[in-house]
Parts: C-alpha cells; sequence; structure tokens
C-alpha cells in the first residue's frame, strides 16, 4: 500500500517535471518565433537560427511552414500561427506551442515571407534535424533529399552524421552523398573512389549525376578530364542502368503477381460454379460487390477498431455473399440445369437487380473502405524496388483462399459428394447424395469465395455498384482460358494472364496491354476450345 | 382455297409488313401534314423514338436469326450494331466540314482538339456516301466473318461462345474509348450537321429517316423470312437441334453458322447506321457488353423462335425503358433484372409462345 | 496377313490399280480398318483393332457394353481420330484424313444408337435435309425440290411407315417411329456404307420384322453394318457375326460359330 503510494507520488513527480521541462521549450521557441515578426531578413535569418537549434518537433513544424508558407501573424493578437492549408478560413495552431486556435479567415492573418537565402538555410536546417530523427527511414530520406543541394555547409552536416551514425542503410545513403561530393574533387584518386561507391547504388539521382559527368562544360572541354575515368564511369552508368531494370523486371513481375492473385481470387469461385457445376453465374461479380460491401459496412460498425476490422469482414463477407449465393441457386437456377444458356440469362438480370438495389441503398457513389495501418506502406528493399503490403498481403490471403479450397475438395466429405454429383448427378443421386443440398452448398461456396474476392477488392478499387461489372469478363477469361473444371488450371491462368497483362502495360498502356490478352484468350479458345488444362476423356465429349 | 393463301401469306407476315407500311404512310402525314394544334399530330420527337424503336427491332431481328435460330446466343451483338453506327458518323462527321467548332476544314473537332497532324487513313473515303454504306455492310460482316471462321471451324459452342462474344465487344469498349484509336474516344461522334446535304434537325429529314428505318426493317424482316424458309434455313434449325447429326448428313455446320453470323452482324450493322443520324450520336458506350445481353432479352421476351416475337420484344421492352426510365429510373434495372429472371423460367418461348399456348 | 495386307494398300493407294495378288480383297471389300488404337485417359477403348467388310455384306457387330462398338463407329464417321492405325473407304479414301461432312458425302451413313432427329422440323424436312444432294450453303440457299425428289421422299416415307405423319414435327413422334424415321434418313442419304447402332431398341416386334426385312433387303446394294443387343435380331438377319471385347475382335464367323467359341462363351456368360 505504502510502496504504491511511493510510486504513484514519484510518477506524479516525474509527470510535473517532464512537463515543466515542455514549459521551458515552449517559452525559448516562442522567444525565437518573435524573431520572425521581423521585417529585417538578417534578425529573421538570426531566428530561424535559433529556432533550429532548439531541434525540437514543434520547432520543425515551424520550419516547414515557413518553408511552405503556411506562417502567419495574427492581426488581432500578433501571434504567430501555423496554417494547416492554403484554404481560404485554415485551422491555426499556435508556433510555440502546438494548441488548437480554431481557424481564421484568410484576411485577419498576415504571412510571414522569405527570401531565397532563407530557403536554403531552412533546407539546410531541416535536413539537419531529419538527420537526427529517431526513424531511420526518416534519415534516409532526410540524407537522400540532400542530394540537390550539397555545399560544404551540409557535406560538414552529413560527415557529421556519418561519424555518429549505426545504422546501415543511413550509412549507406550518407557514403552515397559522400561520394556524389568526392565525384566533383580535383583528385582523381578521390573521383575514382566516389565511383566505386556509387556504381552500387541504385539512386536515380546518383545515375543522373553519373551522366551529367560524361557531357562537356561550358568550355566544350569534357567535365570529366580523365579518358579512363570516362570509361570508368560509362561503366557505373551501364551497372546502374542494369540493376535498375533487372529490379524493374521483378518490380513488374511482383504486380503482375499481384493483378495475377486477383484475378485468381475472383475466379476460383466461378471456377467451382461454373467448373464443377456447369453454371454460368453472371451475377459472380455482384456477389464480390456485395462482398466489399459488407466490409466496409463492417468497417461502419466499428470505427474505433479499424486495425482489426478487415478481419472481421472476411467471414461476414463470406457468409453474406454464400447466403446471397445459396438463395440464387434455390431460387433461380435449380430451375434451369442443363440449360446452360438461360441460366446465363437468368443470373444477369440477379446481376442487375443487385446492382439497382445497392444504388437505391447505399448511394449509387462510390464508397471508400479505408486501409489499417499494418497493411498500408510498403516494404523498401533496396533504391530501386519497394512492395506494397496491401498487395503482398492480398497475394498471401488468395493463396490461403485457394488452398483451403482444393483442400475441402479433395479431403472431405463435402468436397467427394460435390465431386460425386459433378461427375454424374444421376449415380451420385443413386448412391444417396443428396443432390440439391450439395448443389445449394456448392453454390453457397462459389458465392463465398466470390464474397473473400471482395474484401481483397475493397482494398485495391473503389467500392462501388459497378465493382463486379468490371470484373466478371476477366474472371470469365481465366476460367476458360485455365480450362473448366479445373482449380489448378485457373491458378496457372489468372497468374499468367496477370503478369502477361503487367509486361505488356510499359510497351502497349493499360488498356491496349488489356486489349491484347483479351485477343489472345479469343483466338487461344478458338485453337484448344478446353482451355489449358482440358479434362479428357468420354464425359467431356458429351 | 383460304388454306392455300394462309400457307402462302401467314398472318404474321400480313401483320408486321400492314403494319409497317401503315406507318410508313401514316406517320409523314400526322406529322408533316396534319397542323401542330391538332390531337392527331405526331411530334417529331415521337418519330424520332418510333425510327430508335424500329431500328432496335431490326437489331433484334439479328440476333433472332442467330440465337432464336441457330441457337448461337450471341453476347456481342452490340458490337456490330456500334461499328455500323460508327461507319456512319464518320461519313457525317465529314459532311460537317468547317462548320465545327474550330472551323477546320481538313479535320473533326476532336482530331483538332487532340492535336492530330493529318486524318488518319482509315477515314479516309468517308466524305463519300457511297463508301460509308459499303463500309457499314463491309465493316461489322468482315468482323464477323474473321470471328466466327476462328470459332466456328473450332467448334467453339455453347457458353463458351457466348463469353467470347462477350470478351470480343468488351476489347473493343476498351480500343474504342482510347483517344489514340482516332474515333473520338469517350465522347463518341457527335454534333452532326447534315446528311446528303438535308439539315438532320429538320422535321423533313426527320420523318424520312424514319420512313427509311420501316422499310429497311420491312425488307430484313423479308429477307430473313427467306432465309429461314429455304432450305439454308432448315439447316440451320437442323444444326440447332442436332449439330452431330446434320455433320454426319454432310453439312460442313461451321460454314452454314459462319454465314448466317455474317448475315445477322450485317443487319445489326444497317440497324446502326439508321440509328445513329436519328439520336445524334455514337459512343463507346453501344459497345458495352450490358447493352449487348440487354438486346437478348428483347428477343427472349419477344419469343426467341420466331422473327416477328423479336420484333414485338424489341418495341415491349424498349416502350416499357422508356416510361420507366422517365417517370421512375430507380425502379428501370430492377424491371430489367426481373424481365430476365422471369421470362427465362416462365416464358421460355417469349410472349409469342405464350400466345400460342393460349391458341391451342 | 496384316502386314501384308497394309502393305498391299499402301501400293493399291499410290497406284490406284491394285497389284494382281491382292486384288481379290480391295476390290471385294469397301471398309478397312487396320490397327485401330483409341485412348482416353490411358483406358483403350480400341485396342489394335482390324475389321474388313465386304462390298454388299451385311455383318452385324455384337459385344458386351463398353467393348468398344460405338467408338468404333465414330472412328469410321471422323468423330474420333484414333491414335494408331489406318481407316480406308472404298479402295483409296483415307477417312483419317477427312471431316464428317467429307466422309458423309464419300458415301457412309450413319443412324445413332440414340435416335437423334431434327425434334423441331416436320418429318418431310427431315428427309429432304438427309437427300443426297448438293449440300453446300450456296446450293441450299436457293434449293427447290424436283417432282422427282418429292417422289422419292414420299416413297421413303411410305417404307418407314410415317407417310401420314408426314408434316407432324420429329419430336411428336413415338421412340420406334424415331428410329425409323432415322432409318429413312438413312435410306434417302443413299450411302455405299450404312452403320446401324441398334436399330430395333424400343420398336415392337413386328417392327423389328420389319427392320430385319429391310436390312436384308438393303445388302446386296448396299453394305450394312448393325450393331445390335437383341440376339434374336441379329440371328434373324446375319450371316456373318463379328464379336468385339475390349477393344479387340474376339471372334468372327456365322453365328452358330460364334455362339459355340468357347472365348465367346466365357465373356458373355462370365464363366
Amino acid at each position: 500500500m505504502r510502496i504504491a503510494f511511493l510510486a504513484a507520488l514519484i510518477g506524479a513527480a516525474a509527470i510535473a517535471g517532464s512537463t515543466a521541462q515542455m514549459h521551458a521549450d515552449e517559452a525559448a521557441l516562442g522567444a525565437a518565433a518573435e524573431g520572425l515578426k521581423s521585417s529585417n531578413f538578417r534578425l529573421k535569418g538570426e531566428a530561424i537560427d535559433q529556432i533550429a537549434a532548439e531541434g525540437s518537433a514543434q520547432a520543425q513544424a515551424v520550419l516547414r511552414a515557413l518553408l511552405d508558407g503556411r506562417l502567419y501573424i495574427t492581426r488581432a493578437t500578433d501571434q504567430v500561427v501555423i496554417a494547416a492549408d492554403g484554404a481560404q478560413t485554415p485551422a491555426i495552431t499556435g508556433a510555440a506551442t502546438g494548441a488548437d486556435l480554431g481557424s481564421a479567415d484568410k484576411s485577419d492573418l498576415k504571412r510571414i515571407i522569405i527570401n531565397n537565402q532563407m530557403r536554403g538555410s531552412l533546407n539546410t536546417a531541416l535536413a539537419r534535424m531529419s538527420l537526427r530523427a529517431p526513424d531511420a527511414a526518416a534519415r534516409v530520406a532526410a540524407v537522400e533529399s540532400l542530394f540537390d543541394s550539397l555545399n560544404p555547409d551540409t557535406v560538414a552536416m552529413l560527415r557529421e552524421a556519418e561519424a555518429a551514425e549505426r545504422d546501415h542503410s543511413v550509412l549507406h545513403a550518407l557514403r552515397t552523398a559522400l561520394a556524389l561530393v568526392d565525384l566533383e574533387s580535383t583528385n582523381p584518386a578521390d573521383r575514382r573512389d566516389a565511383l566505386e561507391t556509387l556504381s552500387g547504388s541504385m539512386h536515380a539521382d546518383v545515375r543522373n549525376r553519373l551522366v551529367a559527368r560524361l557531357g562537356d562544360g561550358a568550355d566544350g572541354a569534357p567535365i570529366e578530364p580523365d579518358a579512363d575515368l570516362r570509361a570508368t564511369t560509362t561503366a557505373a552508368v551501364a551497372r546502374i542502368d542494369r540493376a535498375r531494370r533487372i529490379y524493374g523486371l521483378v518490380e513488374t513481375a511482383f504486380f503482375g503477381l499481384s493483378l495475377g492473385f486477383v484475378l485468381v481470387l475472383a475466379a476460383t469461385g466461378l471456377a467451382i460454379t461454373f467448373g464443377v457445376m456447369g453454371v454460368i453465374n453472371m451475377a459472380h461479380g455482384e456477389l464480390m460487390m456485395l462482398g466489399a460491401y459488407a466490409t466496409w459496412c463492417v468497417q461502419q460498425l466499428m470505427p474505433d477498431n479499424l486495425e482489426w476490422s478487415l478481419v472481421a469482414a472476411v467471414p461476414v463477407a463470406f457468409l453474406v455473399a454464400a447466403l446471397a449465393g445459396i438463395a440464387i441457386e434455390r431460387g433461380v437456377v435449380r430451375f434451369l440445369y442443363g440449360r446452360p444458356l438461360e441460366t446465363l440469362l437468368a443470373t444477369f438480370g440477379i446481376s442487375l437487380v443487385l446492382q439497382q438495389a445497392v444504388r437505391s441503398i447505399f448511394s449509387p457513389l462510390n464508397r471508400a473502405v479505408a486501409t489499417p495501418g499494418w497493411m498500408s506502406g510498403q516494404w523498401v528493399i533496396n533504391d530501386a524496388l519497394a512492395i506494397t503490403y496491401n498487395r503482398l498481403y492480398i497475394i498471401l490471403f488468395s493463396i490461403a483462399v485457394f488452398l483451403t479450397l482444393v483442400a475441402i475438395l479433395r479431403f472431405t466429405a463435402l468436397g467427394l459428394q460435390v465431386r460425386a454429383v459433378a461427375q454424374n448427378r444421376n449415380m451420385a443421386r443413386a448412391m444417396g447424395v443428396r443432390g440439391g443440398w450439395i448443389d445449394a452448398i456448392t453454390f453457397g461456396l462459389g458465392s463465398g469465395v466470390a464474397g473473400l474476392a471482395g474484401v481483397a477488392l475493397s482494398q485495391l478499387t473503389n467500392v462501388g455498384p459497378n465493382l463486379g461489372q468490371s470484373h466478371i469478363v476477366d474472371s470469365f477469361m481465366v476460367v476458360v482460358f485455365g480450362g473448366v473444371g479445373n482449380l489448378w488450371g485457373t491458378l496457372v491462368a489468372g497468374v499468367s494472364l496477370g503478369v502477361a497483362n503487367k509486361f505488356l502495360e510499359p510497351f502497349a498502356g493499360a488498356v491496349l496491354a488489356k486489349i491484347l490478352v483479351l485477343v489472345f484468350i479469343i483466338l487461344f479458345i478458338q485453337r484448344r476450345p478446353r482451355g489449358l488444362f482440358p479434362q479428357r476423356g468420354r464425359a467431356a465429349e458429351a | 382455297m383460304l388454306a392455300a393463301l394462309r400457307e402462302r401469306y401467314p398472318l404474321a407476315d400480313v401483320i408486321v409488313l400492314g403494319a409497317l407500311a401503315a406507318l410508313v404512310i401514316a406517320v409523314p402525314i400526322l406529322n408533316l401534314v396534319v397542323p401542330t394544334d391538332s390531337p392527331l399530330h405526331i411530334s417529331t420527337f415521337t418519330v424520332t423514338l418510333l425510327g430508335k424503336y424500329l431500328c432496335y427491332a431490326t437489331l433484334a431481328l439479328s440476333v433472332d436469326l442467330v440465337w432464336g435460330y441457330c441457337g448461337i446466343l450471341t453476347l456481342g451483338h452490340g458490337a456490330f450494331f456500334a461499328l455500323g453506327g460508327y461507319a456512319m458518323g464518320m461519313y457525317l462527321m465529314r459532311q460537317i466540314g468547317d462548320r465545327g467548332v474550330y472551323g477546320n476544314p481538313l479535320l473533326p473537332d476532336f482530331m483538332v482538339f487532340l492535336n492530330w497532324p493529318e486524318l488518319p487513313w482509315y477515314w479516309w473515303g468517308f466524305s463519300s456516301f457511297p463508301f460509308a454504306m459499303a463500309m457499314v455492310v463491309a465493316v461489322p460482316g468482315l468482323l464477323a466473318l474473321v470471328f466466327g471462321w476462328f470459332a466456328f471451324r473450332s467448334r467453339v459452342t455453347g457458353v463458351y461462345l457466348s463469353i467470347i462474344t462477350q470478351a470480343l465487344t468488351y476489347a473493343l469498349l476498351l480500343a474504342f474509348f482510347r483517344n489514340e484509336m482516332g474515333f473520338g474516344g469517350n465522347n463518341g461522334l457527335t454534333d452532326f450537321k447534315d446528311i446528303l446535304g438535308f439539315n438532320l434537325q429538320a422535321d423533313g429529314t426527320r420523318v424520312a429517316l424514319f420512313v427509311v428505318t420501316a422499310i429497311v426493317l420491312a425488307l430484313s424482316y423479308v429477307g430473313c423470312r427467306a432465309i429461314c424458309a429455304s432450305r439454308y434455313g432448315r439447316v440451320v434449325v437442323a444444326i440447332r437441334d442436332a449439330e452431330d447429326r446434320a455433320r454426319f448428313l454432310g453439312y460442313r455446320v461451321e460454314n452454314f453458322k459462319l454465314w448466317i453470323f455474317v448475315a445477322s452482324a450485317i443487319v445489326a450493322g444497317i440497324a446502326g447506321a439508321l440509328y445513329v443520324p436519328q439520336v445524334g450520336i455514337i459512343n463507346p458506350s453501344e459497345f458495352a457488353p450490358l447493352s449487348s445481353i440487354e438486346l437478348v432479352i428483347w428477343v427472349a421476351i419477344g419469343g426467341r423462335s420466331s422473327l416477328y416475337g423479336a420484333i414485338a420484344g424489341a418495341l415491349l421492352v424498349n416502350y416499357a425503358k422508356t416510361q420507366f426510365t422517365s417517370f421512375m429510373p430507380e425502379a428501370w434495372l430492377f424491371v430489367l433484372g426481373a424481365m430476365f429472371v422471369l421470362g427465362t423460367l416462365f416464358l421460355p418461348n417469349g410472349i409469342v409462345g405464350l400466345g400460342r399456348r393460349w391458341a391451342k | 496377313m496384316s502386314a501384308l495386307l497394309a502393305l498391299d494398300l499402301d501400293e493399291a493407294t499410290a497406284a490406284d490399280e491394285p497389284q494382281p495378288g491382292a486384288k481379290d480383297v480391295l476390290h471385294g471389300s469397301i471398309l478397312y480398318l487396320e490397327g485401330i488404337t483409341v485412348s482416353f485417359d490411358g483406358f483403350r477403348a480400341l485396342d489394335d483393332l482390324s475389321l474388313y467388310i465386304e462390298r454388299g455384306e451385311l455383318r452385324c457387330i455384337i459385344g458386351p457394353n463398353g467393348a468398344g462398338k460405338s467408338t468404333m463407329m465414330d472412328v469410321i464417321t471422323g468423330k474420333t481420330r484414333p491414335d494408331l492405325g489406318s481407316a480406308i473407304f472404298d479402295r483409296n479414301t483415307d477417312l483419317l484424313n477427312l471431316s464428317e461432312p467429307e466422309i458423309a458425302a464419300a458415301g457412309i451413313g450413319r443412324k445413332f444408337q440414340k435416335p437423334t432427329v431434327f425434334e423441331q422440323l416436320p418429318v418431310f424436312v427431315n428427309l429432304e435435309l438427309a437427300m443426297r444432294a448438293n449440300k453446300g450453303v450456296w446450293a441450299t440457299l436457293f434449293a427447290r425440290l424436283s417432282g422427282e425428289q418429292r417422289d422419292r421422299i414420299d416413297a421413303v416415307l411410305h417404307t418407314i411407315g410415317l407417310i401420314e405423319n408426314r408434316d407432324l414435327h420429329a419430336g411428336a413422334l413415338s421412340h420406334g417411329q424415331k428410329q425409323w424415321l432415322e432409318i429413312g434418313m438413312l435410306l434417302m442419304q443413299e450411302p455405299r456404307l450404312m452403320l446401324v447402332d441398334e436399330p430395333v431398341a424400343g420398336m415392337t416386334h413386328q417392327e423389328t420384322e420389319r427392320t430385319a426385312e429391310l436390312l436384308v433387303s438393303l445388302a446386296g446394294e448396299r453394305s450394312v453394318v448393325v450393331v445390335e443387343h437383341d440376339m434374336e435380331f441379329v440371328r434373324s438377319i446375319a450371316r456373318r457375326v463379328t464379336v468385339l471385347h475390349e477393344g479387340r475382335v474376339l471372334a468372327e464367323g456365322s453365328m452358330d460359330t460364334v455362339q459355340n467359341d468357347p472365348k465367346v462363351i466365357e465373356v458373355y456368360l462370365g464363366a
């Protein structure tokens, strides 16, 4: 009891202490900021140096606002304030305290103006502050922002930082920056060392710098006097280009894979209803749309828990789409077995009804589904290659869904019955399989997977009433290309079409790439009407 | 005697052709001769609307030819309609001459806007009306020929064929959206001024276009009837019922399918060409898979095993669409969706089938 | 023997005029199947099958289910392409290079196991479409029936007993009537070789007898191959019977010889 009390006391004291420290910081920053009110640029320059010396996050915010032209003096109270944006009545905060001061009309504010020299020192000051940022990635970004403004000041700063730096990636960036400086050195040996360092970089600025070194100076003589070093520079540029090209290919392949797995996810459900049951479900895209809307609804229901809402949406979207699918099967499709063209038309009608229903209930406008923190951002592998987390997670999700389905079909009693009905409906019925029930469950399963695809799509595109329509043709292409009735075919077809699409894009543009892929499939189906992996045998002939 | 007469001139034919003849005579009189304040007067707006319906009816006829008679469910017939429409639209664009917004005598407005240096080669010749009309027939016909040659030879059938026809029109949709294609991109071709020197806005021109459309529909109907009544038409129905049997009797099934597909595409193209001057615009949305699949439901509702059923279905569904989209636009897609579902479930042979069942 | 025959055949096709030694065989036969092998997913539906049909012969083919009877028909009519083997019709027509319509035009007609007629078309039109004529697109578009052709169709309608039903849609016929209609279509085709798959299934006793008479009367003028399960029927028409089993010829000869063959008894009775 007593110990607890003591602990509480110490805690309170610590908090009081840190609050006191904060107040002191604010006072110093406030005093420095007062200097910015001067109309004398020299005094303003000194104020900037003082603020920079403070080094706190708030000081950084003030300098950033000054650089961006968002630092104002209120005409009424003569306070230095930061405006949030360039709006007519921006929200404002106190420069020294960061306290929320509501909003003010622009006519009540006087902007603090800066000249070019101040702009330079602001840039340097901000970079210097960022170089001390706790986050390594921020420090790398700070170093890279200095690539364009290397002068004796910044170089000294970089050398200082290099001595203190422990993080590998930041050190790499620092050495690259210093090598860029050495590139201008009069000593050929320094230049040679710099080239050595730079040829391992993949940064676009570095490459441009090296290319610039190969040109001629204002006097007509080559910038790089040493012929041998010119050759080395050319080789370094070639090496950088090669590395960037390879990583570019890797990145394209990754984009292709991510598109491919989205296609697989969208088409897997179709592969079950179309491939296993022989039912053309034109409302499949709208079931994906339902899944996406279910995701949006779940997020609306748990606004405080964005991180988990996406996880919670997975089962909800599956169930919503599956139930809708079962309703479609029981209500319409089961009366049309053996009449595939009629099924196609009827389910198309259902898709129209679903679209309009969503339009009437949720409005025709697109809904934005938020991306949770763990899915946003990217994994930076090097200067030329970064992988966005949302695409990575969607690939993993797609693989997981696909494998689960394969496992269900192969290893469970339900899967056995589904395959039995698919092969020979009458025989399966004779063996005691309840055909109608299996049909409903299979259709529900395929539809549920469409719902899961909707969850994934909500992270990639706008959620709107047309979401399904824009994916249905692609999904059919994947199933038909892969070979009907073959889940693995769907996988191979989806991934290869996705990758092909992305590799065509740089040459042909996005739309033309898509057209080329469509034309390819049209021609392919005509050469091999049963797809990549056809079902063979007498059953397939009928 | 009466029976023989009936066999020679079936009731349905008499009704269809009689109704069209009545329209051809009555509409011009009611619009141009009867004074505006008379209750019998038909406004030019209504004339154009009727003309649009008749274009749709012609299009439905073409879909029925391949789906109803040959069993090929095409989900891409809108593409042929749109291509015919674009060919006509290109002629109409050339007719504008230097009266466009930019006043450029050589280039259509959208090309000036997009900084095209010169007229692309595929626009050459479209100043000539006969050439444009030849293209109205040739372009959809050739596309159908090439597509069908590949598809039918490799025996792509059933839903696979439906899906690739859909992919065909989808690919064209994407292509025509691109500005680089030189067909006006997203906005398509519009702001037409006149056709063969006649002002497109004039009542007389509108009425004339309507009359031409009605005559074309009548000719298409007679032509399709002739095809269906010939031995060729019977072979086509035979192929629909038992493709293998027809093959073992010595018929080259792929050729029979191919030529009926081509004929149908040409009829669709002509319908498109008549549609464009009446509505005053052609844009890529005509290629949308949704538009193509909507045609199928016209035929399904009307009755797909008879040509007059297709015409009736097109008129009925489009009349309903006009009414709904002006009075309760929210409900239209519900109604259309319900037509698809209920039509396939309860009216396998459409209204015509229902009528036949009642007659029995 | 088969090697010798294959050799002779090659020469025959090359020179069109057969070698003297092979003359009898070649001139006497209308269909050669030689070493035909068809497999579906590893299952051999036909396994090195060889079969020779004489000109004007009426041959019956029997065998248990899955013996490969229908697959054999499919190979002859071009529906299924064999993995191995050769199929020659009428001395020098290589069936394996032809499509179904070309094979039909060459003079081979087929009746399916399941009666397949054009259900939405009248009986008369069914026969009209089957009629031997130019079957090209243009020819059919402008085709008109001559009086002679009309008479011929009526004659066949009489033969198959459907003259009363000439304007009825084929879909409205009974199962037996459809069988007859399909036989009628075969007659209209005037083929030199008729392949008839289970012609009497679903027929009354009386109808069966008439079918037997018809087939027997056709033989001589044409060659007829009948696949049938009904042993009584086979006995009533067959001079020569081939027994298929597991894609091969198990036995061949007169009905009596075949019935007394121990291998056949084993297959049929499972002894």
